[in-house]
């Protein structure tokens, strides 16, 4: 309760307060927030997204390559679909050394609950205290489950055919936790980290959308047979799930062997779960095989926010600006953000739209095969969606 | 030189006499040869023959478990079918026990023997976390630093992609095998993955050095530098300067989950990848699974002094063990790499083309190629074919 009204509060100080005083309402709002976050951790109650006046806001955030371009054409869309949806843009310049921009995203993804991201390039010459912009949002919002649900769309034509596979991957910990140190020089120690909290949490995660999606087996991918810890630890925590979902088949998988079942025969997974760096591996595996980056979206989820990106997460800069990248990854993600804020007669009219443009050979774009550009590929979907018959703003 | 053959030819007189007594003595002379053996080996200049007595080659053979046992017979059939003279001194290693002696004796016989062909042994899952690998425990004890795998595809096996001749050469002794694990909290736990400039330059140079040889025109460093900046940018690094030496070789490098991406849709841009453990260990994988699967390819483990051949995905095949559908080509490949290590080329080259010409007839497929044949059926039809060339060859 206290939590809503917080969130309105800080929805109606907003505009008055954000050209004058911004650094008072972010404070102001960091006290509260932190304080209204334990209150939400200790009851089960899912903060309702940023609403005003009806219309939901969410951050957005570019990116670098070809995120800028495609955000706005999911703005371009949302607008002509009038959907009830308000982007606030927040910038984050990659190539400095400080922390702000991302501190300054975050602090509206808190604020909206809802996010859509480009990938934000990590700079290699930049010394290596520098984090992964990417990283520290997604560990800092403690989103933990990272969702990729591959399908082969029908208008694609790939080497596998009737691929749907749903890969959970834990987007917080393992690999991932940016722990290195050079004791002796010359020798580097990398550390990953799993913890029996997060691997409960995670197959907890899998098996719940297992459950709610009807998917009847759950496939946990490790490799305990050399890391006998870690992945020790990460199998058994999903086993003691597994008990509790007894109309779900669990199994598991060694990663090696799995990867080479994906590229065989990859019909015969259904849900995957898995630590951090397999996951990368696996997506990447999944994505190509259903017909590349650029049709994929993802999903990173956590208890109270949830952010909407492409599934690969390619900053794509050699194509960046030049009309030639593939929307359709990042206009599924904004439908899944649709779904998410329950709009979910917009996001499956969008979605409609884009998998009738996507049957259209002549319309795909270059990592397709095709010739097509990003606008017209964008065009073809606003006409899809307006000869459906639903509002839509003039062309 | 003459010291170490001296020692070595002596110890096999000596063998059969004392059998198992000697097992201490020539371990205790083997550490004495290794550290004379690994400074004229730095150098290159003094590589220890095979051990060869009266002409032929004793090889160390690890049958495993699995489909290890079955394969390593048609192997031994197959060789001494082809009048191949390489002897072959089998060593168990049961995987049910949790004592480190069998594996011992497999690797005081391989630093005897130089050489080494061996199935895949299991690692239960059931027993405590200190029992260590035992294949891990081999390549790092014989420092194997080299995993080099050939995938190329087959002419006569129907994969979704065609043209691929990709080499992978794959750290196979730190990085995240390095076994390396504590709980210093309960429910939290810390595994080390182990990067050291040494182990990457020497991988980069055993990479760039094989490319040239191989005549191959570019290098691809795999990594995830973005994230494990120290770890794999120190690698990225050593390949960078290792690079710099061989201008005639293009070098450039990936992150791995763009190259596992790209493998899946166009294989055929790689030509020579060089890369960590783990992600090794995937990409060698998803390239078998490219190429036709797991029974089709073989795979060698090369260090200084010695060098140990096995499939390249290093499956142990309980499923389909002692049922005569295993695919004997990735172990019979591996095989006559063993042949090339050891110089006898012709022999190799003959029980290839055979294995080859094999490949050809779909008939003889077996299961995980999509066929219906047995493996002693592509093992009789190979021998066939070796006889057919009109080499000299024991009676049929």
């Amino acid at each position: 309760m206290t939590a809503r009204s917080v969130r309105s509060l800080s929805g109606a100080l907003k505009p008055l307060f954000s050209n004058r005083c911004p650094g008072i309402t972010s404070c102001f709002l960091q006290v509260y927030g932190a304080a209204s976050c334990n209150q939400r951790q200790k009851s089960t109650y899912t903060p309702p997204p940023a609403r005003y006046g009806g219309r939901h806001t969410v951050t957005l955030i570019p990116g670098d390559g070809i995120g800028p371009e495609l955000g706005n054409h999911v703005r371009e869309l949302f607008r002509f679909c009038c959907v009830p949806v308000d982007f606030e843009v927040v910038n984050v310049d990659s190539s400095v050394a400080s922390e702000d921009d991302i501190n300054n995203a975050i602090m509206a993804i808190r604020r909206n609950g809802v996010a859509l991201k480009g990938n934000i390039e990590t700079n290699h010459n930049l010394p290596p205290s520098y984090k992964s912009r990417n990283n520290l949002l997604r560990t800092t919002l403690d989103l933990y489950a990272n969702v990729m649900h591959c399908q082969s769309l029908p208008g694609v034509r790939t080497r596998h055919r009737n691929i749907d596979i749903m890969i959970i991957r834990e987007n917080t910990e393992g690999e991932y936790s940016s722990l290195e140190h050079e004791n002796v020089p010359g020798v580097v120690e990398c550390l990953k980290i799993i913890t029996k909290t997060k691997s409960l949490r995670i197959a907890d995660y899998a098996f719940r959308t297992a459950r709610a999606k009807g998917r009847r087996r759950v496939t946990a991918v490790h490799k305990a047979n050399i890391m006998k810890l870690g992945d020790g630890l990460f199998l058994e925590c999903c086993k003691e799930v597994a008990s509790g979902y007894p109309e779900i088949t669990f199994d598991s998988m060694i990663v090696d062997n799995t990867t080479m079942q994906l590229v065989s025969r990859p019909q015969q997974f259904d849900l995957m779960v898995m630590p951090n760096l397999y996951g990368n591996v696996v997506s990447n595996v999944c994505a190509g095989l259903v017909g590349g980056p650029g049709l994929v979206p993802g999903a990173n989820y956590g208890e109270d926010y949830a952010v909407f990106e492409t599934g690969t997460r390619n900053t794509g800069k050699s194509i960046a600006n030049r009309n030639t990248a593939n929307p359709t990854a990042m206009l599924l993600a904004s439908c899944l953000l649709l779904d998410h804020l329950k709009l979910h007669a917009y996001a499956s009219m969008i979605r409609r739209a884009i998998l009738s443009t996507v049957s259209e050979t002549r319309l795909h774009t270059a990592d397709l095969g095709g010739q097509g550009s990003t606008s017209e590929v964008v065009q073809s979907i606003m006409n899809a969606v307006q000869s459906t018959g639903p509002q839509t703003l003039s062309i | 030189m003459a010291a170490h053959s001296a020692v070595l030819s002596m110890s096999k007189i000596i063998k059969p006499f004392w059998g198992g007594h000697l097992g201490n003595t020539v371990k205790v002379f083997g550490t004495t040869l290794t550290s004379h053996r690994n400074k004229s080996s730095l150098t290159r200049e003094n590589i220890p023959p095979p051990a060869k007595y009266g002409g032929r080659h004793t090889v160390t053979l690890i049958p495993g478990d699995g489909i290890g046992p079955e394969l390593l017979n048609h192997v031994r059939e197959v060789f001494r079918f082809s009048c191949v003279p390489v002897d072959f001194e089998v060593v168990h290693v049961n995987s049910a026990v949790e004592t480190e002696d069998d594996i011992n004796n497999a690797i005081t016989a391989i630093r005897r023997n130089g050489v080494a062909l061996k199935g895949n042994i299991e690692t239960k899952h059931t027993m405590a976390p200190s029992v260590k690998s035992r294949n891990n425990l081999l390549r790092t004890s014989l420092d194997l630093y080299a995993n080099v795998m050939h995938c190329q595809s087959l002419p006569g096996v129907q994969t979704r992609h065609k043209n691929i001749d990709i080499m992978i050469i794959r750290e196979n002794t730190e990085g995240e095998y390095s076994s390396l694990e504590h709980e210093s909290v309960s429910g939290v736990v810390e595994s080390l993955k182990i990067i050291t400039r040494n182990n990457s330059l020497r991988i980069a140079d055993y990479a760039f050095k094989l490319a040239r040889e191989k005549g191959r025109r570019r290098v691809t460093a795999v990594h995830k530098a973005n994230i494990m900046k120290l770890g794999d940018g120190l690698f990225l690094q050593c390949c960078r300067e290792v690079a710099s030496g061989y201008p005639d070789i293009t070098f450039d490098s990936m992150i791995v989950d763009n190259t596992t991406m790209q493998l899946v849709s166009k294989p055929q841009q790689f030509d020579v990848m060089v890369m960590p453990n783990l992600y090794g260990n995937v990409v060698s994988n998803v390239c078998a699974g490219l190429v036709g699967g797991p029974g089709l390819v073989p795979g060698a483990n090369y260090g200084h002094v010695y060098a140990v051949f096995e499939t390249a995905t290093r499956n142990t095949g309980k499923s389909i063990a002692n049922r005569n559908i295993a695919n004997p080509t990735a172990m019979l490949l591996a095989s006559c790499m063993m042949l090339d290590h050891l110089k006898l080329y012709d022999h190799a080259s003959s029980i290839r083309n055979a294995i080859l010409n094999t490949m050809n007839e779909t008939r003889l497929h077996t299961a995980d190629i999509g066929g219906q044949g047995t493996t002693s059926e592509v093992v009789q039809t190979i021998m066939r074919f070796i006889q057919s060339k009109g080499q000299l060859t024991s009676e049929y």
